[in-house]
């Protein structure tokens, strides 16, 4: 049986870049020995570590809940923290940034054009009732059906592995790409948003859902199991039906107010004064 | 605002085409069954059939509402292939300029077409 706490000499290839000294990426190899069980963002540690002290990446809460260590990792990509080195299955481990994105330093994107469609989406709750959304009375009413509508779209957490993957996205920089518009699609469904009105400025022109050809692999590649091109598919349903009068949007959840003239148990403390 | 509309529209021409390219596959290739839109003996493409449709306004309809519905649903996709080239902004105008002129004339012209052969069966 083999002895599953030795460690094996692994090779990582890694794109790099320096835009101070380099005009064009370049391959570089990195042979360490790597413990079991190593991710590939442990692996860049211990190449930053070890190897080579200049090489530069995003990362923070190693556990896939940031989004900020996605790379192109084999072909495809990927969360770095949330890939172990076994499971690609042997053989050199290449690591480059995102695809579709210029590069900022080694394995570092420029997510910026993303992030900058991201914010076209309105990807918060547009209500007209701006007293009760700045100091909240109460909760607004949500059933869980509504709750489902978007739950699954919420759960993105913009790490770009879907830009990168999108052959749409890769050709056409006018496209805004399936996050942002996932993002759209999130708030469009949730019944206590009333902003789908002002979302259309992004999503009925040349940038919005009509340039998705359902290649799909947004869907595939993302870590987090969120289905972009379900959402776009279902904008496009959306939007067609609103073009053609046949939908239109309700109007947003109604406040539930707290109920009045309730007694707080023993032993039950306050609430810590708001911070915000 | 313009490609929500644009889109909506290449989706409706697409039912469109779907239900008359349908009618016309039926009439063309299953006259065996639907001997209706093929009164007389002989192929559904024999002149007296032919004429017998022409004179019908349910078929110059058909023709004309046919040949809209492929034209825009053909160039419209057709711009989009060539848009997501990338095109420059200028050219992207030109384009929309030749799709749309080029696109009326054939129109104009399949439909003076239908009308002819209307008129002349109407005549015969």
């Amino acid at each position: 049986m083999a002895d599953n706490t030795v460690p094996t000499e692994v090779v990582f290839r890694i794109l790099r870049f320096d835009p101070t000294t380099d005009t064009d990426p370049r391959w570089e190899d990195y042979r360490f020995p790597c413990p079991p069980g190593t991710t590939v963002l442990e692996g860049l540690k211990i190449i930053k570590e070890k190897l080579s002290p200049t090489l530069a990446w995003r990362s923070s809460c190693r556990m896939g809940v940031c989004g900020s260590c996605g790379m192109f990792i084999n072909g495809s990509p990927r969360l770095a923290c949330n890939t172990q080195i076994a499971e690609l299955g042997g053989g050199v481990v290449t690591v480059a940034p995102l695809p579709n994105f210029n590069i900022i330093r080694d394995l570092v994107p420029d997510l910026k054009p993303m992030i900058q469609a991201h914010v076209e989406a309105m990807p918060y709750l547009i209500r007209d009732d701006a007293d009760e959304m700045a100091r909240p009375t109460g909760e607004y009413w949500q059933s869980p059906h509504q709750l489902e509508q978007y739950l699954e779209f919420s759960y993105c957490i913009k790490c770009g592995c879907c830009m990168a993957a999108c052959p749409t996205y890769a050709t056409d920089p006018h496209y805004a790409g399936p996050m942002p518009l996932a993002q759209a699609h999130r708030y469009n469904s949730d019944s206590r948003d009333g902003g789908f009105n002002q979302r259309k400025e992004l999503l009925s022109g040349g940038r919005g859902p009509w340039r998705c050809h359902f290649a799909g692999e947004c869907s595939r590649v993302c870590p987090k199991g969120v289905d972009p091109a379900r959402a776009i598919q279902l904008m496009k349903r959306q939007l067609v039906f609103d073009y053609l009068r046949l939908w239109k949007q309700p109007c947003p959840a109604p406040l539930a107010k707290a109920p009045a003239g309730l007694k707080r148990r023993d032993g039950i403390p306050e609430a810590p004064p708001r911070t915000i | 605002m313009r490609d929500q509309g644009l889109w909506t529209w290449h989706l409706v021409a697409g039912v469109v085409i779907l239900v008359l390219l349908g009618l016309h596959m039926t009439i063309m290739h299953l006259d065996e069954i639907v001997r209706v839109f093929s009164p007389s003996p002989g192929e559904p493409i024999a002149w007296a059939n032919v004429m017998a449709r022409g004179k019908s306004v349910f078929f110059l309809m058909n023709y004309v509402l046919l040949l809209g519905a492929a034209l825009f649903h053909g160039l419209y996709g057709l711009r989009n292939i060539l848009f997501e080239l990338n095109p420059a902004s200028g050219l992207k105008k030109a384009l929309n300029a030749v799709f749309l002129v080029g696109g009326l004339a054939l129109f104009v012209f399949g439909s003076w077409a239908a009308w002819a052969s209307f008129t002349v069966a109407r005549g015969a």
